[in-house]
């Protein structure tokens, strides 16, 4: 709210104090990831010594990084930091580019994500564009892997950098139903893929005018994947290669690290000190997180869309036997109001794989039917929409094993504020 | 027995979870014993207009739409039209019920003409004006009154001519123009409508009544085993609920 009445009283304070810090400012955009990509450039960063200002998780609208500037700034209108990292929202970004006269823009994917909020994901992109074409002097860091992004970045005259992973053993094999960017930009065909990661994230190619996915500058070779343990790869960088072990699970993490990497790179950062920024860094809240309740483990695990919750199924059943999920839907604003979504992530992968399935938030019987479609027996399920009484249940059924926590958005925060309330966790990054 | 769809352009429009509707109408048929089978149709392919009991297509995004539109009427057309007087069920949801029209009137650019099978037309405001976007219920009088529910988003106005029976009245949302109360489009054995969420899995009986209507071309009168829809009306309710607010 302090930021919004500022906004008011001084259109440009954002401009005025953004301009003010030393090594500029960075901001990251995308569907997924940016909150966990944000977060680990900043963990770089003040490993190599730098002091960052950086939004809360969520608050990425323009209010929310004029509140985060404010907090930093003393009265005399001087900034405490040498360097702003924000998330930004990816419908936001065209507001909030101008202002901030960004020094390097981090765009991660994009996924068909809260459409009723956004309009349709050619929009965003369109808008990107926009954005982009206006920006001077910035270096854009771009996955490689997503053809929309990439087609996106490639047509800016600025400078770009590209991450990307190279190792097809991280393939999944085919298209998922989830893939949203499958046709080439420019005539519409479907691309050939020579490796599928996740979504519409992978190698590929358009048989007919040749467009390809642009060869990444820093890239993850050699992958060994260690379930909800995280994984280890060797970077590949235009400085140097290095092995590094990572605790964030999934391949959709690897690009946040990649992302983070390349653009601690571009901030002059050396490789080792990369390396131990990301080798020591933690997952954000409900990205990984994990939570003791009287004896058990309970992982949280943030699943908002379908390429992001297919990845997260996948993570689970590598990582246990049988798991006993709780899986909680909501359809609030911050999560999308239209949960159509869930018809497009691969439950069928869960049938016959699952001890239990708890399942609640307000949409509870909507994903009980989705599930139930999905070959998912009546007698594995288990419906109430109440949140608290729900996790007590799944903690019950897990017969001292761990407990898979699927929620979206909104229901990862009320269920967090529900652990706190018990002394569980702690409160979520504010710092 | 079998149930045989075809599912028109499955990558291009694909949005909304338009796949539940084809989960619902091919568990809904293999429940009570019934074999079913979705052959995909692409752009490009051809299309075979004796071979299937029910065509389904789902919505897109403009780009999407577009190029569909241009295969549709340049090759499955006319294939298309003559199944749906042969008495085969059509079912397209949003961008594809737009196609289903006169024709398509974008906020920019040329109009897309549509096929003509539902006497309607269909006009984009232009960005300015909102996007009807929300929770739906509708009266269906189709199915004797019953509730329909679903999620529409759409930026699209769309006017019913004298030739087709709206699917219902709107209860809670906006429905095909947001100002007649009008929801969907019927022309005999062929059906358009904005509910996405997707439509048929929580609304079995539309679902059924999809399934019976679709064998009815080759088997005749087919009266399907009822089944245990304890899940489906929970979720029916709730998101009556939803629609009307509550949490």
């Amino acid at each position: 709210m302090p930021g919004r009445v500022a906004r008011g009283l001084a259109p440009d304070v954002m401009r005025t104090l953004a301009a003010r810090l030393p090594s500029g400012t960075i901001v990251v955009t995308g569907t997924n990831g940016k909150t966990t990509t944000t977060r680990l450039i900043a963990h770089i960063l003040s490993v190599a010594g730098f002091s960052s200002v950086h939004n809360r998780a969520g608050a990425n609208l323009a209010a929310g990084i004029t509140a985060a500037l404010l907090q930093r700034a003393t009265l005399g209108g001087k900034i405490r930091g040498d360097v702003g990292i924000f998330e930004v929202d990816e419908a936001t970004l065209p507001i909030v580019q101008p202002a901030l006269q960004p020094r390097a823009i981090v765009l991660t994917n994009l996924f068909r994500d809260q459409l009723d909020r956004y309009g349709e994901i050619d929009i965003v992109a369109g808008r990107w564009e926009t954005a982009l074409s206006n920006a001077a002097d910035v270096a854009i860091i771009f996955n490689a892997d997503d053809p929309l992004v990439a087609s996106v970045a490639t047509r800016t005259m600025t400078r770009r950098v590209a991450f990307g992973i190279e190792d097809s053993s991280c393939s999944i094999g085919t298209l998922e139903h989830a893939a949203d960017a499958r046709h080439c930009y420019r005539c519409g065909v479907l691309y050939e893929y020579r490796a599928v990661y996740f979504g519409h994230m992978g190698v590929y190619r358009c048989p007919q005018c040749g467009t390809a996915r642009p060869s990444p500058d820093v890239s993850a070779h050699e992958v060994e994947a260690r379930g909800l343990e995280g994984s280890a790869f060797t970077l590949r960088t235009p400085h140097g290669s290095a092995r590094v072990k990572t605790r964030l699970p999934g391949a959709y993490n690897l690009h946040n690290v990649l992302a983070a990497a390349t653009c601690s790179l571009e901030m002059g950062v050396a490789l080792p000190a990369i390396v131990q920024g990301i080798e020591t860094f933690a997952p954000a809240f409900g990205r990984a997180e994990r939570v003791q309740v009287n004896g058990h483990e309970a992982v949280l695990l943030l699943a908002k869309n379908p390429a992001g919750f297919n990845e997260v199924l996948r993570t689970v059943l590598r990582d246990s036997d049988q798991p006993t999920v709780l899986i909680a839907i909501n359809d609030l604003t911050a999560d999308g109001r239209d949960i159509s979504w869930l018809w497009d992530v691969d439950f069928e992968m869960l049938a016959g794989r699952i001890r239990r399935a708890i399942i609640t938030g307000i949409r509870a019987h909507d994903m009980d039917l989705r599930l139930k479609h999905a070959g998912v027996p009546d007698e594995t399920r288990a419906v109430t929409t109440d949140l608290a009484q729900a996790f007590d249940l799944a903690i019950e059924s897990t017969n001292g094993r761990r407990l898979y926590v699927l929620p979206t958005y909104t229901a990862m925060l009320q269920l967090r504020k529900i652990l706190q309330r018990r002394g569980l966790v702690t409160g979520f990054w504010e710092d | 027995m079998e149930l045989r769809i075809c599912h028109l352009y499955p990558d291009l429009l694909n949005l909304y979870g338009d796949r539940g509707n084809l989960i619902a109408l091919t568990n809904r048929a293999r429940w009570r014993g019934i074999a079913a089978s979705v052959t995909e149709c692409r752009l490009g392919d051809p299309l075979d207009g004796d071979a299937y009991d029910l065509y389904f297509i789902g919505g897109g995004e403009d780009r999407q739409q577009r190029l569909a539109s241009n295969d549709l009427r340049a090759r499955k057309g006319g294939i298309l039209t003559q199944a749906a007087q042969a008495g085969a069920v059509v079912l397209a949801v949003c961008g594809g019920y737009q196609l289903l029209g006169h024709y398509y009137r974008p906020a920019e650019g040329d109009d897309l003409v549509g096929l003509g099978l539902l006497d309607l037309t269909t006009a984009h405001p232009g960005p300015s004006v909102r996007r009807l976007i929300g929770n739906i219920v509708i009266s269906s009088t189709l199915l004797g009154g019953a509730t329909v529910v679903g999620f529409e988003n759409h930026g699209g106005r769309t006017r019913l001519g004298p030739g087709a029976a709206p699917l219902g009245n709107v209860i809670r949302g906006f429905g095909n123009n947001g100002e007649d109360h009008t929801e969907g489009g019927v022309s005999r054995n062929v059906y358009g409508t904005y509910l996405h969420g997707p439509l048929l899995p929580k609304n079995p009986l539309f679902t059924d009544h999809l399934i019976t209507t679709a064998l009815g071309r080759r088997h005749g009168q087919v009266t399907l085993q009822p089944l245990d829809d304890r899940i489906e009306a929970e979720a029916h309710a709730s998101a009556v609920l939803r629609a009307a607010g509550h949490k």
